[in-house]
């Protein structure tokens, strides 16, 4: 109940303790590994590296980096999953690792990739589960549930089991069971990946409502650069387990200099594509009759594509949307600094 | 299970909060199992034969001898059932904690660590098997039948002991499985050094301890105390001598013996877990 | 040919990954050995003769079982839950589309897994219930050579058992009943649990002529030097028989459920 209170009446204040606050957070790992048949190499992996932030309720932030870069494990100190090796860390004034249990009412965790719904059973079921293992008051869990099941369109499904749902279903439902406890923040963790075009979309759309009318704080990591467009006005790049970026996605977008590329597929082999005039334009990559061009990813691709049909000859094309590594990588290769950019 | 009112926040009992969580999940594997009856009642029966051709073993070498290591064939169907019984209630109600090495593997332990609840709870209760009550169907069975074909000397203790020694017995092997998924924690893939205690444990106890070699014997009674699982007090009721010279007095440790062994258990739970938070591997 | 010596080659190697399973199997297989022995021991010191076995044949008997446990498979699960999972996920489809055998391909993976079995889980308990009992074993190389013949063998029939329990999920959408029941009939008609030659009257005679027996029952009394000479071929022929006749009926099932893919569309 004093959830429902202090989730309507937090705004952006920003004064006082953030609503998550890390500082100097580290997570240092001992990683053995097998060098011949027995012997084993011992080193110390810094998976998070000092990582420092201040989250305010209400916020919606994207975290993004490369595989192994730290992400997933800063999730997993934020819920209390992992112990860190040291800096501090506060969710909702609690210390996660301390009252992991107490600090479970009050946040929501979906895993993109692993559901926890019930497999053989119909999805009404597991959220059945979710009301008695959170003890959330019956009118609250009803509430919650009509409002889920509306806003993910789930209506249809609440009687199918769950091995029967698609993907993106399967997601909805997961997002949903993650939502009926009323917690504070919502981790998500991949949320659209491997989803249609429609799932992602009703997806998206769901999120922005939860943060607008509940004021519901999201942290969410993702592979996928549209997601953040559409929903983060913060996003925070981490990589080898330290924080590279932390600001306005905007802001990422000038610092990575972001590229789409163009993959072309010529009737033959031709020397790398040059056009004149579209000096942003440049040949990346030749191999055999198939070309890379890269192309400012704020730019259209239509008259690009118009002056190579006219030119060249043109068997097949596509283009590539820019993803996190691309960014990221143009980071390093501009040689910004290492400090985070606020 | 009543809804208890309340809020969220009120702070309960550990083992409350546990106990009503594992009936919780149970109650979803329950239905689970339902959706698929046929199978359920077929792995139900395998469960059944498959204990049960354990003992068809023993009876076919008692058609060849009168007695093994000094016991009749009714007086180790009472250890054999007094162990199977209390092994089978273990095993229904924490045998799946040898599936923890695979969640930490793939990483879906994660998903029970940010539920309100103790993960004890929700890893013991994961993938309950309904089918396990053949191996307890089975225990009883085989003990009901020593039972009565044993000519014991009744007393108002030995009526006590019985079933205390059911009890402690299947404490004992729960606690087992709850060490053994502890060192899951640390050895991902040993989910089998596990079985050797429990199954292999349980195959020790169905004969009489003057068969084994006097050092197995010790090491049953004081490193891993499986001989308080049946043994000892099953003796006593059987009027026979105890194993190692041990007093008679022994005979009614085993409540005692499986209180230490849970609190151990929960404390290698305890460590193992922390060290799974530590490393998240 | 080539393809499935890299097939069973692959076999070998994917079990041999995994150290740490196959140090606690070890561990496992080397505790029971233990108990088992003891009982035995017992057994045999009231009825020294029992079964044709004196009493360190009959330890060795009981320490080949905890040897060959893995590698035949006596208990069940080993390729058949990947091909069941195949088989109800329809992914099965794509196989029998393949240029390979189906039949042929999952044996040689087969045979792959028992020779890493053989020497991974075999060996270990082997050397420690020779350590800890007076064991039987033999003084020149034949004896073992013909034991690893019969063992191979023995390993062909549990394919054979095993494929046909995998593809019985074409009609029942879940292997686990047919699983079970030839885990059941391996457990008790394999030697694993008592020797055979101790089952009494017709039990005991029909137990020895049931395909079970060519896992465990045959290849011990191959390694005690139960059957030499002529004796041996029949054995052989024995065992050869079953692995001819299972895995044909293996065939016919498998074209059967093959024309099921296909009218299914897979």
């Amino acid at each position: 109940m004093s959830t429902d209170t202090e989730a309507s009446t937090a705004g952006h204040t920003g004064a006082g303790p953030a609503f998550i606050e890390l500082d100097r957070l580290e997570k240092v790992f001992d990683v053995r590994r097998r060098k011949g048949f027995l012997r084993g190499e011992r080193r110390q992996v810094r998976a998070v590296d000092g990582i420092s932030f201040r989250v305010e309720r209400g916020e919606m932030v994207g975290y993004i980096g490369p595989n192994g870069a730290g992400k997933s494990t800063t999730i997993k100190m934020l819920t209390g999953i992992l112990t860190p090796s040291g800096g501090s860390l506060r969710v909702a004034g609690i210390d996660p690792s301390r009252e992991r249990t107490r600090l479970a009412h009050r946040i929501g965790v979906v895993f993109g990739q692993r559901t926890t719904l019930w497999w053989d059973l119909p999805l009404r079921d597991s959220y059945r589960l979710m009301h008695r293992m959170y003890r959330v008051p019956d009118a609250r869990f009803r509430a919650n549930l009509d409002r889920c099941v509306e806003l993910l369109d789930l209506g249809e499904l609440l009687d199918v089991p769950v091995r029967q749902l698609s993907l993106g279903q399967r997601m909805r439902g997961d997002i949903a069971a993650a939502l009926l406890h009323d917690p504070e923040v919502l981790y998500l963790d991949e949320p659209t990946i491997g989803l249609d075009v429609v799932s992602k979309a009703k997806v998206r759309q769901f999120l922005r409502d939860l943060n607008a009318e509940r004021g519901t704080t999201v942290l969410l990591t993702t592979h996928d650069l549209t997601d953040i467009e559409q929903l983060c006005s913060r996003v925070m790049v981490i990589d080898h387990g330290r924080l590279m970026y932390d600001g306005a996605l905007a802001g990422l977008h000038e610092v990575g200099e972001s590229e789409r590329t163009l993959v072309v597929d010529l009737e033959r082999e031709l020397p790398p594509i040059r056009l004149e005039s579209e000096t942003s334009v440049r040949t990346v990559k030749v191999e055999g009759p198939r070309q890379w061009l890269a192309f400012p990813a704020s730019a259209s691709a239509a008259p690009l594509v118009a002056r190579i049909a006219a030119e060249y000859p043109l068997a097949d094309l596509s283009v590539r949307e820019p993803d996190i590594e691309a960014v990221i990588a143009k980071m390093y290769a501009r040689e910004r600094p290492g400090e985070p950019v606020t | 299970m009543a809804e208890a009112p309340g809020t969220v926040f009120v702070p309960r009992s550990r083992l409350v909060e546990g106990v009503r969580a594992y009936g919780l999940i149970v109650a979803m594997w329950l239905r689970s199992t339902m959706a698929y009856r046929a199978s359920f009642l077929m792995t139900a029966v395998g469960n059944f034969a498959a204990t049960a051709f354990d003992f068809v073993a023993i009876m076919l070498m008692f058609a060849h001898v009168d007695a093994l290591g000094g016991y009749t064939l009714p007086e180790i169907a009472l250890l054999y059932g007094a162990s199977g019984t209390a092994f089978g209630l273990a095993d229904l109600l924490m045998g799946s904690m040898d599936r923890l090495g695979r969640r930490v593997r793939d990483g879906t332990l994660d998903t029970l660590l940010v539920r309100p609840v103790p993960v004890l709870a929700q890893v013991a209760a994961d993938r309950f098997a309904l089918r396990r009550l053949g191996r307890i169907t089975q225990g009883l069975l085989v003990l009901g039948y020593g039972l009565v074909a044993v000519d014991i000397d009744w007393t108002v203790v030995k009526v006590v002991v019985l079933p205390l020694m059911l009890l402690s017995g299947s404490v004992i092997f729960g606690s087992v499985f709850v060490a053994g998924g502890a060192f899951q924690f640390v050895a991902q893939d040993a989910s089998q050094v596990q079985n050797s205690f429990t199954y292999g444990g349980n195959t020790l106890l169905q004969y009489p301890p003057t068969i084994f070699a006097k050092d197995l014997v010790r090491g049953v009674t004081f490193v891993v105390p499986l001989a308080f699982v049946n043994w000892l007090p099953a003796l006593y009721v059987l009027g026979r001598q105890l194993p190692l010279g041990l007093p008679e007095w022994v005979a009614f440790l085993p409540p005692v013996v499986a209180a230490v062994c849970a609190a151990a258990a929960g404390l290698a739970w305890r460590t193992g877990l922390r060290a799974y938070r530590s490393t998240g591997s | 040919m080539r393809l499935y010596a890299v097939v069973a080659a692959g076999g070998f190697r994917r079990y041999a990954t995994y150290r740490i399973e196959t140090a606690a199997g070890v561990f496992t297989n080397t505790v029971f050995g233990f108990i088992l022995a003891y009982t035995f021991v017992a057994l045999w010191e009231e009825r020294p003769r029992l079964g044709g076995y004196d009493m360190p044949e009959a330890l060795t008997f009981v320490w080949l079982g905890q040897a060959l446990l893995m590698t035949c498979v006596m208990m069940g699960g080993g390729f058949e839950d990947e091909l069941i999972e195949r088989i109800r996920t329809g992914d099965i489809a794509v196989d029998l589309y393949r240029p390979v055998d189906l039949q042929m391909w999952w044996l040689a993976q087969d045979l792959g897994r028992a020779a890493f079995h053989l020497l991974g889980r075999g060996i270990v308990p082997m050397v420690c219930g020779a350590f800890a009992f007076d064991l039987a074993l033999p003084g020149s190389p034949w004896p073992w050579l013909a034991f690893l013949v019969s063992v191979a063998l023995g390993v062909v029939v549990s394919f054979a058992i095993r494929y046909l329990v995998a593809l019985s999920a074409f009609w029942l959408m879940d292997g686990a009943g047919a699983a079970q029941i030839s885990f059941l009939a391996g457990l008790f008609f394999s030697g694993m649990l008592l020797p055979l030659t101790l089952f009494p009257g017709l039990l005991g005679e029909v137990a020895r002529l049931l395909p079970w027996s060519t896992m465990l029952q045959v290849p011990a009394d191959v390694f005690l030097g139960k059957h030499t000479g002529w004796g041996l071929v029949r054995v052989y022929v024995f065992q050869v028989s079953w692995a001819a006749v299972l895995l044909l009926v293996g065939r016919m099932v498998q074209g059967v459920a093959t024309r099921r893919v296909v009218v299914q569309g897979g």
